[in-house]
């Protein structure tokens, strides 16, 4: 085997595999609802909004309830990484609930906006999780590999199967 | 990046955006040069006017553009370091400003003294634009396709402003060097090296997140960079002796590589998940098909040989290609650059409040009219290679299509400016 293929390998069974490909499911949801909305269907607009909503709602409390606080209590560190995307979390919670208010009026100008800036902080937020945090997670907590990848590949799980 | 993942690293917002308020007024002067001299800019490449006009767009607006940019992505993007950026911004941009302005005079004058004033200047402003970033590109411990691109593309900027002083001393001096196998050289390091080898750098991070698409494949994202700077590599290896067929090989296989680029945008664009086409998303459409209709004309001088192919060519690239990216993408950076500032502000504020949304930084009727503007403009900058009398209208039109994308930039930034002032009270 030569050496990509060992890191393909290593990459694939990290353990946050799980969230790193949810964050695509959860593109998919977006992407479904702005679509969906912006075409001006505002009753499917509602419901694929409240899927994705739920999904991504699943993800932060996955991070935040469970992986977060493994890092923390392995590394100590508290203050750094997980408080900004923490942080970041908070707003886009703020930005998927002024989603549901424009699509309470039916106001596609205003969703379209809030669409756009939740779609780059989504993906910046992602990209940092994905660069950076995750790997700093699946090297300080491999011990746990195989209890804590198990909860969290089971909380995504549930997350789905809810929606 | 820093370890604490934060936008800390962002320089203050009057760093990139002194750079990008500047770009547009470049493309106004260009409108109005062509609007004044007419069908006699668009006949041959080496007219002083002609000159004049493409320092004007690749030297002005471009590089205005494209340093603004860069002193912005680096540390959002890479998390390299930029020295005191207040600093470097506010000596860089004014002397980058004057040194395109000399070059233009100099060009229009014939006047020894402004291609050595142009050349110092450039040699100071873009010299210490180039150490300072390169520090941050080659000391950041990021790695990937993206900063490898952003190194090679700094590493070409050096050798454009290399040749480009060598050319004004030599024209300030009379020197006998080969001018015109010095200024293809010159060309293909500015084109092929820096302006698109860092268009490719920063597309690889933002295509996939302003679109939702697939990643640019490994092998390309990594391969297409070092391809280019070996064509551009092996064209100036010819120098001076620019001679038949081996001149258009190397031309035409450095053509083919940035519309492989185009190419996989397009194809990439076309997996894309979002269903939403934006402004901005069409704007980088319009350039990737411009790259595609660059390989079909540069096949043309194979069967018939004019030199408006040239200019045709020329066109296609500097408004075609990279006018309509770079106008694109600063519809998508600004608004959110305001929002991300705004946010941090707020939190410095004490309120948790978010700032309006991007849409309320400009509307995105006002960027959509724009672009239907810039889409007629491309046009008739095209057909008026062909049709002489067409010249002014489109250097009038020129002068419309830039002077709307200055309206609605200072729209963005005075947006900052009215949001800043008003910080909501803390739920």
């Amino acid at each position: 085997m030569t050496v990509p293929d060992i890191e393909w390998f290593l990459k694939m069974a990290a353990l946050t595999d799980p969230l790193q490909h949810h964050h695509k499911h959860c593109d998919d949801l977006f992407a479904d609802a702005e679509a969906v909305a912006l075409g001006g269907d505002w009753l499917r607009a509602k419901e694929s909004v409240t899927r994705f909503q739920t999904e991504i709602e699943c993800h932060f409390r996955t991070e935040e309830e469970l992986l977060f606080p493994a890092f923390e209590a392995e590394t100590g560190m508290t203050i750094g990484p997980t408080q900004m995307m923490r942080l970041e979390h908070a707003q886009m919670r703020e930005l998927i609930g002024q989603m549901q208010t424009t699509l309470a009026v039916e106001d596609r100008e205003g969703f379209g906006g809030v669409a756009e800036t939740l779609l780059i902080l989504m993906q910046q937020h992602n990209m940092k999780e994905e660069n950076i945090l995750y790997p700093m997670c699946d090297r300080s907590l491999a011990p746990q590999e195989a209890v804590l990848g198990r909860q969290l590949q089971d909380r995504i799980d549930l997350a789905c199967q809810m929606t | 990046m820093h370890p604490n993942l934060s936008f800390e690293q962002a320089p203050p917002i009057s760093v990139p955006y002194r750079f990008f308020l500047t770009a547009p007024w470049f493309g106004i002067a260009a409108g109005l040069l062509l609007l004044v001299q007419g069908d006699a800019l668009l006949v041959s490449r080496w007219a002083p006017g002609t000159l004049a006009l493409v320092h004007l767009v690749v030297a002005g607006f471009m590089l205005q553009a494209m340093c603004g940019a860069l002193l912005q992505f680096i540390p959002v993007a890479t998390g390299g370091n930029i020295w005191r950026p207040h600093w470097l911004a506010a000596l860089v941009h004014p002397l980058l400003m004057v040194a395109a302005g000399l070059l233009v005079a100099a060009f229009l004058a014939q006047r020894p003294g402004l291609f050595m004033a142009a050349g110092y200047t450039f040699a100071l402003g873009l010299g210490f634009f180039i150490v300072v970033v390169s520090l941050a590109v080659w000391r950041t411990p990021a790695q990937g396709a993206t900063v490898i691109a952003l190194r090679i593309a700094i590493a070409a900027l050096l050798v454009t402003l290399a040749t480009g002083v060598t050319l004004a001393t030599g024209l300030a001096k009379g020197l006998l060097l080969p001018l015109p196998p010095l200024a293809d050289v010159h060309a293909a390091w500015g084109l092929g090296g820096w302006a698109l080898i860092l268009l490719a750098g920063v597309s690889y991070f933002v295509v996939p997140m302003f679109q939702l698409t697939p990643a640019y494949p490994a092998w390309f994202s990594r391969g297409m960079p070092w391809a280019l700077v070996a064509v551009v590599g092996i064209w100036s290896a010819l120098f001076p002796d620019f001679s038949e067929p081996l001149r258009s090989i190397v031309l035409l296989s450095g053509v083919a590589v940035a519309a492989s680029y185009g190419a996989m945008t397009l194809h990439l664009h076309a997996r894309r998940r979002r269903k939403v086409s934006d402004t901005s998303f069409l704007f980088f459409r319009l350039a990737m098909l411009s790259l595609l209709l660059l390989l079909l004309s540069a096949l043309i001088p194979l069967f018939w040989e004019d030199e408006r192919i040239t200019v045709w060519l020329g066109v296609l690239a500097l408004f075609g290609v990279f006018f309509s990216v770079i106008n694109g993408m600063l519809y998508k950076i600004m608004p959110f650059i305001n929002w991300l500032q705004l946010q941090r502000y707020y939190g410095t504020r004490g309120t948790q409040v978010l700032p309006p949304n991007m849409n309320q930084m400009l509307p995105e009727s006002r960027m959509r009219i724009q672009f239907h503007v810039h889409l007629a403009t491309l046009g008739v900058l095209l057909l008026a290679v062909w049709v002489p009398v067409l010249a002014r209208p489109a250097g009038l039109m020129l002068m419309l299509d830039c002077g709307w994308l200055a309206f609605n930039l200072l729209q963005i930034g005075l947006a900052y400016r009215h949001f800043k002032d008003r910080v909501p009270e803390a739920a």
